[in-house]
């Protein structure tokens, strides 16, 4: 999963969103050691500044934690995880509805659509 | 100390125009900086100033404590807007006279950007070609272990894939003792590895923020509010 940064938002909370989708998805595994913090500025072609200041963020938020000697860990608390996944879903969604609603659909409509939509996935 | 940089009310005025006109600014150690502004607002003559090739007409600049001058250009890798480098040189050779001048240089550093970068050090330097030169010069630069780099214009002439490595090297050169100042007019490329951001607007320098200060403020780009800031 290649590092997509927007232009108009700030960088550090992307980083942020980024590093929180790849430990939702298994690309960084609960319990597994982060890269360095330059190796992943330098993945994501960011300063190593911001980088850093993303990772205190997700430290203090209990999603990643560091040791004094050997680096930088996500968390095995799949609990944390899992609210993390959460709160990422409920996002996605809030979005999907708010197009929706510009698109001028109504709360049955999509329901409904989206059902017909799961329907024609599983087949 | 953390400051590597301060200037007080820096002016530098050429006949009756004023290139720099009191600008206040301090820099600190482990900040990756942008100096950012249209032609002729005062950007070379800042970097001249802080490596003692131009005098303030008043004011003045301190790189760790002192005036430019012997001092300040042991600690101080400079990358100039022009090629000053001797044509009939090597690039090898070019390598050995800069180990010779700077205590902190180290070929091995320069040998293996050269070869990430498919530049045959024995070659000669009349024959590689404008841009090629160019990224000599910057990996020169960028092999001295210093306190400061000052980069004048350092992705202006280099193709796209060149700049990419430029960059990465930028940040993987990064050192929490060390700042660098780089002035540009690449703006979108750059701003992803930029801590903080100076605008300069007619020897004046009208903004200094981080680049997410100013997304989040501004809500766009550092570019986008550059072409803003700067419409003509």
């Amino acid at each position: 999963m290649p590092w997509e940064l927007k232009a108009d938002r700030p960088i550090y909370a992307q980083l942020i969103e980024q590093i929180e989708l790849k430990i939702c998805s298994g690309i960084y595994a609960p319990g597994s050691r982060l890269p360095s913090v330059r190796d992943l500025a330098r993945e994501a072609s960011v300063n190593p500044n911001t980088m850093q200041r993303a990772l205190a963020k997700l430290e203090e938020d209990g999603l990643l934690y560091s040791t004094r000697t050997s680096g930088r860990f996500v968390t095995e608390d799949d609990n944390v995880i899992y609210q993390v996944k959460n709160k990422l879903a409920q996002e996605q969604i809030q979005d999907f509805l708010k197009k929706m609603k510009q698109l001028g659909f109504e709360n049955k409509e999509i329901l409904s659509m989206l059902k017909t939509m799961l329907e024609e996935v599983k087949r | 100390m953390n400051t590597i940089l301060e200037c007080k009310n820096l002016t530098k005025s050429f006949g009756t125009t004023k290139a720099l006109d009191g600008v206040n600014l301090t820099i600190e150690r482990g900040r990756i900086v942008g100096l950012l502004g249209p032609n002729g607002s005062g950007k070379t003559t800042f970097i001249k100033i802080c490596n003692g090739l131009l005098t303030p007409t008043s004011g003045e600049v301190r790189i760790n404590g002192f005036n430019p001058g012997v001092e300040t250009k042991k600690i101080v890798s400079y990358l100039p807007e022009k090629n000053y480098l001797n044509d009939w040189m090597k690039v090898s050779q070019i390598i050995r006279f800069f180990q010779d001048f700077y205590e902190d240089f180290s070929p091995e550093k320069a040998y293996d950007m050269l070869k990430r970068l498919n530049i045959d050090p024995n070659s000669r330097l009349k024959t590689l070609s404008k841009g090629t030169k160019e990224k000599v010069q910057l990996i020169l630069v960028m092999s001295r272990d210093a306190e400061l780099y000052l980069l004048d214009e350092p992705i202006g002439g280099v193709d796209p894939a060149a700049r990419d490595y430029i960059l990465d090297t930028i940040i993987t050169n990064y050192n929490e003792n060390a700042a660098v100042i780089l002035s540009t007019h690449l703006i979108a490329d750059i701003e992803k590895v930029l801590d903080d951001i100076v605008f300069l607007k007619e020897g004046q320098a009208v903004l200094n923020k981080t680049v997410d200060e100013i997304r989040d403020e501004y809500g766009k780009s550092v570019d986008a509010l550059f072409r803003e800031v700067f419409k003509c």
